[in-house]
């Protein structure tokens, strides 16, 4: 390796910085062509539907799986603490609220990330590289509105479903493990839940969040294919790119809701 | 205002990439009906040209005229409504994935017109019927050889009896059948069909043979141009050596590098 | 057809989704749809409310009869109102209940219970209820003990 002059390396610095501006700006730049203007497509719905099931349905087995076996972790974990303190009744509460409030949103969101965003990037950088992107302009349609924007519209819709079915099946997960196994008096696990958990404040914030997330996770993965450079090697990087953003950008944004959500200012 | 008489005409084009110029005020013609090669060596920008004539790509500077209208002034509304009157065949065909040979060839119709499913579908049989491939309506593009998926991008292309057929790169990895069947059809239908083709490729036989004109590009310009047989004589010494194919002459066997004398010594 | 299981496979997915999100609102964060028409208001005052959050029970010979909805200060008399929702269908409370904040278990979260008085004339809507009991605050009652202790010492 050749040695760098400290000249050098804060002009790499400031390339860098450069670079990071420019891609902010592509990526605005792009969200905004792909939502203004005419739409102009009549199969729009046609569109919607068919990318919900890749993004929406082909990701249920996933969140299913791992909602369930965090509840029943959760469960598990909560029950051995709380037996401490003598108040194991109280697991259900304890499950359902880190649920709804953190676990639901955040690990959708970085599964979603995994599978449906890497597809949409690998998908999308795919069709540039094969020049079908480049073709649909040709025929004079346009492929933010014909290929990007159903995309972004499926991520958008399908997240938050997805955050739901896993808090539903975690919380359904957890009381497996806490009422069948651990004995936990059913009555007390629900009642407790209810009692503790505000529609409002717990449901109505954790649906909040999959919605801010949904919309970041999938611009990031739609903009990262749209702009891969349009090679295999391309397409790999970007899909990679697509995963590491995305679980940083959710992990950072969690932060900042939840501080405006349940911190108090 | 631009004559008329050319389909497309360029003026002054200068396009960069970086620091390097692709084209450096460049001015091409390109006559209503006849087949137009573009030749030059690998990496020279013949792909970026068609891009921009097609307007995927803004120039720096200079005019790109297709019939009268000059894009680089269009906004993007305008830009996709003009792209009607042009048809690409891709290098890879760029058949759309997810949709069957029949889905690809009515696409075009499906989006730009409000003709009935009966009526595409007889425009369609037709298209493919011209590229000899009716029988393949209900294969997947994935199930066709390459060959087959440009014919099939090529109907496609034409689906919407446009004026200005480009083509990038046709007979790139074709086996000689598949090379004689394009080299027929770009031929027949431009004559058919009275379009303005523009062929751009390396193959220098196959070029040849169909285009009424050649242009020969590289450094960013115009090295010559001329009938197929006026460039085989030509003069200047890098359209000879492209034209025969040598390996060294004007444009250098080796990169640009130090001497390899003191490269080797030097490492020391 | 391939896009008939498609749309199917959406429609059910969708499905699932807005179930899921109407179990969590019922199911778990019971939210029930009971609206305020089938319940009356009451007001009670306490000296000290400590802990008593809005949305909490209040109960009655331990059935829930009806939940807490507000919980302020009155400024004229320095005393914490609570308002609370009572069922319609309990509609013969006395007026001279008495309404004590009581603990689920030690630690556990406060709540209202009324106890039955023995007038003829029943609350009504907007009525308060004069008898209360206020919170029991761990540490007055550990102050108070202590206080016992040393006065017994010193007799």
């Amino acid at each position: 390796m050749r040695t760098k002059s400290p000249l050098e390396r804060i002009r790499l610095l400031g390339k860098a910085g450069l670079d990071v501006c420019q891609a902010l700006g592509r990526s605005t730049l792009f969200l905004f062509h792909v939502l203004a203007g005419r739409s102009g497509l009549g199969n729009g719905l046609q569109l919607l539907i068919k990318q919900l099931y890749f993004v929406g349905v082909l990701s249920l087995p996933i969140i299913v799986v791992s909602g369930i076996f965090i509840g029943m972790v959760l469960a598990l974990q909560g029950f051995n603490i709380l037996s401490d303190f003598g108040s194991e009744q109280a697991v259900g509460q304890m499950v359902a609220l880190t649920l709804l409030r953190e676990l639901g949103p955040v690990v959708t969101a970085l599964l979603f990330a995994g599978r449906a965003g890497s597809a949409l990037t690998a998908e999308i950088g795919n069709m540039k590289s094969t020049e079908q992107l480049s073709s649909f302009e040709m025929i004079g349609v346009d492929p933010l509105k014909y290929v990007v924007l159903p995309r972004l519209w499926a991520g958008f819709i399908s997240m938050p479903l997805l955050a739901a079915i896993f808090s539903v099946v975690g919380i359904w997960g957890g009381a497996m493990v806490a009422v069948d196994w651990l004995g936990v008096y059913e009555g007390s696990y629900w009642g407790n839940m209810q009692n503790s958990v505000r529609f409002m404040e717990d449901v109505v914030n954790g649906v909040i969040k999959s919605v801010v997330f949904a919309f970041v996770v999938t611009w990031i993965a739609v903009f990262q294919g749209y702009d891969c450079e349009p090679t295999s090697e391309g397409i790999s990087r970007a899909t990679t790119r697509t995963v590491v953003y995305a679980s940083l950008a959710v992990l950072g944004l969690d932060f900042i809701l939840t501080a405006l959500m349940f911190g108090d200012f | 205002m631009t004559d008329h008489e050319h389909a497309v005409e360029l003026k002054g084009l200068t396009f960069r990439r970086g620091e390097r110029a692709i084209f450096d005020n460049v001015d091409l013609v390109f006559p209503r009906g006849k087949v137009t090669g573009i030749m030059g060596p690998s990496g020279c920008g013949k792909t970026t040209l068609l891009r921009l004539i097609a307007a995927q790509l803004r120039p720096e500077k200079g005019e790109v005229w297709v019939n009268g209208v000059n894009l680089p002034t269009l906004g993007r509304g305008a830009l996709f409504d003009m792209r009607k009157q042009f048809g690409v065949l891709f290098q890879s065909g760029a058949l759309f994935t997810d949709l069957n040979v029949f889905e690809n060839v009515a696409f075009p119709l499906r989006v730009h017109t409000e003709l009935p499913e009966e009526m595409i579908r007889d425009i369609v049989l037709m298209k493919l019927q011209a590229v000899g491939l009716r029988g393949a309506i209900e294969l997947m593009p994935d199930e066709l050889s390459g060959g087959m998926k440009r014919r099939v991008a090529l109907a496609r292309a034409i689906a919407l009896d446009p004026q200005i057929l480009l083509y990038d790169e046709p007979f790139v990895g074709q086996d000689p059948i598949a090379m004689g069947v394009l080299v027929r059809l770009i031929r027949l239908l431009n004559d058919a069909l009275g379009i303005t083709s523009i062929v751009v490729s390396h193959d220098l036989a196959e070029t040849a043979s169909i285009a009424d004109y050649l242009y020969v590009v590289g450094d960013g310009k115009v090295l010559g141009q001329g009938t197929p047989d006026e460039l085989m004589n030509s003069d200047d010494p890098r359209v000879r050596q492209f034209m025969q194919g040598t390996p060294d002459g004007p444009v250098p066997f080796h990169y640009p590098a130090v001497d390899y004398r003191a490269d080797l010594l030097g490492s020391r | 057809m391939q896009s008939r299981t498609l749309e199917i496979g959406v429609g059910l997915f969708l499905l699932a989704g807005l179930l899921a999100l109407l179990l969590l609102a019922l199911r778990v964060s019971g939210l029930s749809a009971v609206g305020s028409g089938d319940t009356y208001r009451l007001y009670a005052y306490f000296d000290n409310v400590a802990g008593l959050t809005p949305r909490a029970k209040v109960t009655m010979a331990g059935v829930t009869i009806g939940k807490v909805v507000a919980v302020d200060l009155d400024k004229e008399r320095y005393t914490g109102r609570v308002t609370l929702e009572v069922d319609r269908a309990v509609d013969n409370l006395p007026t001279d209940s008495t309404a004590s904040i009581l603990t689920a278990g030690l630690l556990g979260e406060k709540y209202i219970g009324i106890s039955v008085g023995g007038e003829e004339e029943v609350l009504r809507e907007g009525g308060e209820i004069r008898d209360t009991q206020s919170a029991l605050v761990l540490e007055d009652l550990i102050g108070k003990f202590l206080l016992n202790t040393v006065n017994k010492e010193g007799q």
